[in-house]
C-alpha cells in the first residue's frame, strides 16, 4: 500500500502556471486517467486559461522537475445565479504520485489564488461514481453545495422536453 | 436520512476511538460519553470487532482501539455492516410497485438513494474528524 507523504515529500513538489510547453505531458497525463486522448481539448484549455490571468489558472505541479498533476479553476460571476466564486473543473495526478500531497498542495494553491482575487467560496462540480476524486475534496472540507446538477438525455424525447403525452 | 441506531452507535465508536489513536477506551466510557445503553453497544463493539475495525485489549488498562485506516474507511463502510445503504427497495417487494406509479416512484427513489451512497461512500473518518475539528472551532469563535 502507498504510505501518505511526509512533509520532506510534499515539500518537495513545486506548483506553477503551465506553460505551452507542458501540453503534451498534461495530454498524456490526462489520456493515462480518463483512457480518452483529448488533445483539441488540452490545447484549447491551455489557451484560454493558461496565460496567468487573475480570474482563470492552469496550474502544474512538479516533482524532481516531471510534470505529476494539474488543475484548472477560473473565478465565474453568477453561475447558475451564485456570487461570483471560484470553480475547479480539472483536477488530475499521477497515479504514481498519488497519496503524496500533490492534490492538496495544487488545491490550496489555487484556493489561495480565489482567495487573493476576493473570492470566499470555491465550486466544483464531480460524477458521483468518481468516489477517489470526491473523497479528496470532502477531505479538504468541501461539502455539497446548494445547487443540483440536472441533467436529461435528448434522445428520451421525441418532440420537446416535458411534453410525455 | 435517518440511520438505524446501530449505525449511529457504531459511527460514534469508530470515530470515538480513531480520534484518540493511543488509548484504549472501554464500552462503559463510550456508552457513557453518548449516553447509551451498555448492552446494546457491546453488540455493536462485537460486530465492529468482526469487521476489524476495532480491536479489544486485554488485561489492566484495557479497553478497545481503533484498528482500521481512517483514510481508507469511509462511512458507508461503517453502515453497510449494520444495515442495507439502499434504502428504497431494501424491504423488498411493496404493493403498488408493479404499476405505472411504482416504477416512477422506483426511479426518484433510487436517484436519492444514489446520491446518499455517494455522499456516504466519498467520506472517510479522517474527513469526518476534520469535519467535527472546525464545527467545534466555528462553535467556540461564533
Amino acid at each position: 500500500m502507498t504510505k501518505p507523504a511526509n512533509n520532506d515529500e510534499k515539500s518537495a513538489i513545486t506548483v506553477r502556471d503551465a506553460l505551452t510547453d507542458d501540453l503534451a505531458r498534461i495530454i498524456a497525463l490526462d489520456s493515462q486517467i480518463s483512457g480518452i486522448d483529448k488533445p483539441e481539448y488540452w490545447r484549447e484549455s491551455l489557451r484560454r486559461f493558461g496565460s496567468r490571468q487573475e480570474e482563470r489558472h492552469f496550474l502544474v505541479a512538479e516533482k524532481d522537475h516531471h510534470i505529476v498533476g494539474f488543475i484548472v479553476g477560473e473565478i465565474r460571476a453568477w453561475e447558475f445565479g451564485t456570487p461570483p466564486g471560484g470553480w475547479v473543473f480539472s483536477l488530475t495526478v499521477d497515479p504514481d504520485t498519488r497519496l503524496g500531497g500533490v492534490a492538496t498542495i495544487m488545491f490550496n494553491t489555487i484556493c489561495q489564488r480565489f482567495r487573493q482575487a476576493g473570492i470566499k467560496k470555491v465550486h466544483t462540480m464531480i460524477d458521483r461514481d468518481n468516489i477517489t476524486v470526491m473523497a479528496f475534496f470532502r477531505s479538504q472540507g468541501m461539502m455539497a453545495g446548494s445547487t443540483i446538477p440536472l441533467e436529461m438525455n435528448l434522445s428520451d424525447f421525441a418532440t420537446e422536453p416535458g411534453d410525455i403525452s | 436520512m435517518k440511520l438505524q441506531r446501530s449505525s449511529r452507535l457504531a459511527l460514534y465508536s469508530v470515530l470515538e476511538l480513531a480520534s484518540r489513536p493511543d488509548e484504549q477506551l472501554s464500552a462503559s466510557d463510550i456508552a457513557a460519553k453518548f449516553n447509551i445503553s451498555l448492552n446494546h453497544l457491546a453488540k455493536v463493539l462485537r460486530d465492529l470487532g468482526r469487521a476489524r475495525l476495532v480491536e479489544a485489549v486485554r488485561g489492566a488498562g484495557g479497553g478497545y482501539r481503533f484498528c482500521g485506516n481512517i483514510r481508507r474507511t469511509t462511512l458507508k463502510d461503517v453502515v453497510e455492516i449494520f444495515e442495507p445503504i439502499t434504502l428504497h427497495d431494501a424491504g423488498g417487494f411493496e404493493p403498488g410497485d408493479s404499476t405505472e406509479f411504482g416504477a416512477s416512484l422506483a426511479v426518484v427513489l433510487g436517484e436519492i438513494d444514489d446520491i446518499a451512497l455517494a455522499t456516504l461512500d466519498s467520506i472517510t473518518l479522517e474527513t469526518m474528524l476534520k469535519l467535527t475539528r472546525r464545527i467545534q472551532k466555528q462553535a467556540v469563535t461564533s
